[in-house]
């Protein structure tokens, strides 16, 4: 029986995932050990190619790793169906991506009431609890604007509310500041320290961001498919 | 744990659609105009065959055809002699049989100006096998002498009607007659005139192979099956008996044998289909590439890849159904609009070329979807790369 960490909301031990067969095979991830505990920002950095896309949609449960494990919550997602793996992940994990993907045709509120549409929610009541988390994240004057009317920053605050709508236990940011200039990333950075992070929910961050390096409490450098070194801020444990 | 309802996605779908005002309305013009395109070449396709048996299809009083066993449709016959009248007549099961002329005549009006034409010679008695539409005048006019009924491309060309009148003198080969009746013919493959005369007369105005026919038209008597009966002419006769449908899809049959007109004609569709094909296919197939990051997303956030193709497929629908029902409307349209014009007689959208075009454009839309549907339910980690 395996040992489960109860402060850590991710674990991954001796992941590895390959692309490709003979010849053209390529191990992206060679035994990969990654921990993300409750109550922090994890960081994955790592260069390009590095394998970092891989495991996070490992960890999302989009893709099969081909050896290890990946404890998810708890839950081996690997051994979940399809169907159970998705509506795990409605409820479970929230998703800022890279290019926000905000939906061009919904507003902001509509755009962060996503999940709870995707979860059966009928759509009144979930526009309207957008439009109040919206609000906690200073959006209420944008709720009912189209995206490609919102700044960079804007859209990745709705992007934040989107992901948060379902109170996740873990929240996957993949480059959440790569396309934004250095003052709107720290601010966004602190907006997503402020809320997201809480004792019950971990936050993991995938970047190569080196400006917003220090609002991390744990930093896992993955190279050539491995994670080569974790450091820790300082308090913590 | 299940998702309650379907409502949320279905408002995502129908909003990604329509968002975009420019995209949507593209994808329902490509649609529109690709179901245009193949039911309108369709519809002629069709109208163009089945115009080969035109005159067959008028003839209602009769509906067995007897003719030559060499003839093998009803523009080239072999004449056959009036004793083979009587000796079908003498067929048991035969209510009533008579002769029917087919011949090319030429007409010249009053100013000179002539015309070949299809001359019809009906049964002097019962003038079986005229048309049973007057545009003007009476069938009873036939009966006088030296008579003649013709149709709308014949009066438009010598009379330049409508209106319709009757009483103008022409021309018809050796003879002059006078117009007694306007008739409402169905157009002939050819779009010559089509002339209707007695047939006693009719054979001096062809001028060939006097005293012989070129049809008997035949009526079963109540009880005798028309198959039963042709074949029973067959048997007693010699001569081939066929129904008026059978003798009908024989003609159609033989022009896309032996002529090229089809043909060429069948090719021209199949290239309004591919270029149908590919029009819809490729927009509806853009769309959903251009919005693959955002389904993408929707698969990361936990939204399960059949409820996507759901999604997809919804969207997939009412664009189809919009730019189907566009499109069919287009070409009923052109075909209303134009039905009066002698040139465009007989070409009609008719419900099996509906049906055709709707099922061609759906594959086409739905192997759209399946291809690009595969993107997103295949490699679902792709939202994660940029």
């Amino acid at each position: 029986m395996e040992a489960r960490d109860a402060s850590a909301a991710v674990v991954c031990r001796g992941v590895k995932k390959a692309f490709g067969s003979g010849s053209t095979r390529l191990e992206v991830l060679r035994g990969v050990d990654l921990e993300a505990r409750y109550g922090e920002l994890t960081f994955l950095v790592g260069p390009s190619g590095s394998g970092k896309t891989t495991l996070l949609s490992i960890i999302a449960g989009l893709l099969q790793a081909d050896g290890g494990s990946v404890q998810v919550l708890g839950q081996e997602l690997g051994r979940l169906r399809n169907g159970e793996a998705a509506l795990f992940r409605l409820h479970n994990i929230g998703f800022v991506f890279q290019q926000f993907n905000l939906i061009p045709a919904l507003t902001a509120a509509e755009n962060a009431a996503v999940p709870l549409l995707a979860a059966g929610w009928k759509r009144k009541e979930a526009v309207s609890k957008a439009r109040e988390l919206l609000e906690d994240l200073s959006m209420a004057h944008r709720a009912d604007v189209l995206p490609n009317k919102l700044s960079g920053g804007e859209q990745q605050r709705v992007a934040f509310a989107r992901a948060l709508i379902l109170s996740p236990r873990l929240v996957i940011c993949d480059e959440p500041t790569s396309s934004l200039d250095g003052p709107t990333g720290r601010h966004v950075m602190e907006l997503l320290r402020k809320a997201a992070l809480s004792r019950e929910r971990a936050v993991l961050i995938v970047t190569h961001d080196a400006r917003i390096l220090d609002f991390a409490d744990r930093v896992a450098e993955i190279s050539d498919g491995v994670i080569g070194r974790v450091r820790q801020a300082q308090g913590v444990q | 744990m299940r998702v309650k309802s379907e409502s949320g996605l279905r408002f995502i779908a129908w909003q990604m659609l329509t968002g975009d005002r420019a995209k949507y309305f593209g994808l329902i013009l490509a649609i529109a105009f690709s179901t245009f395109l193949m039911s309108h070449q369709m519809s002629i396709f069709v109208g163009l065959l089945d115009r080969t048996r035109s005159q067959i299809r008028d003839v209602r009083d009769a509906s067995i055809w007897v003719m030559d066993p060499g003839t093998q449709y009803v523009d080239e016959v072999r004449a056959m002699s009036l004793s083979d009248l009587y000796r079908v007549r003498g067929v048991e099961g035969v209510e009533w049989a008579v002769p029917l002329l087919k011949g090319v005549a030429r007409l010249k009006g009053a100013d000179g100006t002539f015309r070949n034409s299809i001359l019809l010679g009906v049964d002097d008695a019962t003038l079986t096998g005229l048309p049973q539409r007057f545009l003007a005048g009476h069938w009873d006019a036939l009966r006088a002498p030296k008579t003649v009924a013709v149709d709308r491309v014949g009066y438009a060309y010598f009379f330049g009607g409508p209106p319709y009148a009757t009483g103008q003198e022409i021309e018809l080969g050796p003879l002059v007659v006078r117009v007694g009746a306007v008739v409402d013919a169905s157009p002939p493959f050819v779009n010559l005139p089509v002339v209707y005369a007695r047939f006693s007369e009719s054979v001096e105005m062809v001028g060939r192979e006097p005293r012989q026919l070129s049809f008997i038209l035949a009526k079963a008597r109540p009880g005798v099956g028309e198959s039963d009966l042709c074949a029973r002419i067959r048997s007693a006769t010699g001569l081939k008996a066929l129904t008026s449908d059978e003798f009908g899809w024989d003609t159609i049959r033989y022009y896309i044998k032996n002529t090229g007109i089809p043909i060429n004609f069948g090719i021209t569709i199949s290239i309004a289909l591919l270029v149908g094909a590919l029009v819809s296919g490729q927009t509806f197939s853009l769309f959903i590439l251009e919005n693959m990051k955002y389904f993408g997303a929707l698969k990361a956030i936990g939204v399960t890849s059949m409820r996507i193709v759901g999604m997809i497929v919804m969207q997939a629908l009412i664009v189809l159904a919009i730019g189907y029902s566009i499109g069919i409307s287009l070409t009923a349209l052109f075909f209303e609009v134009n039905k009066d014009s002698l040139d465009l007689r007989g070409f009609r959208l008719i419900p099996e070329v509906m049906l055709l075009a709707g099922g061609l454009i759906f594959v086409v839309v739905l192997m759209a979807t399946i291809l690009s549907v595969r993107r997103v339910v295949v490699d679902p980690a792709l939202v994660f790369r940029g």
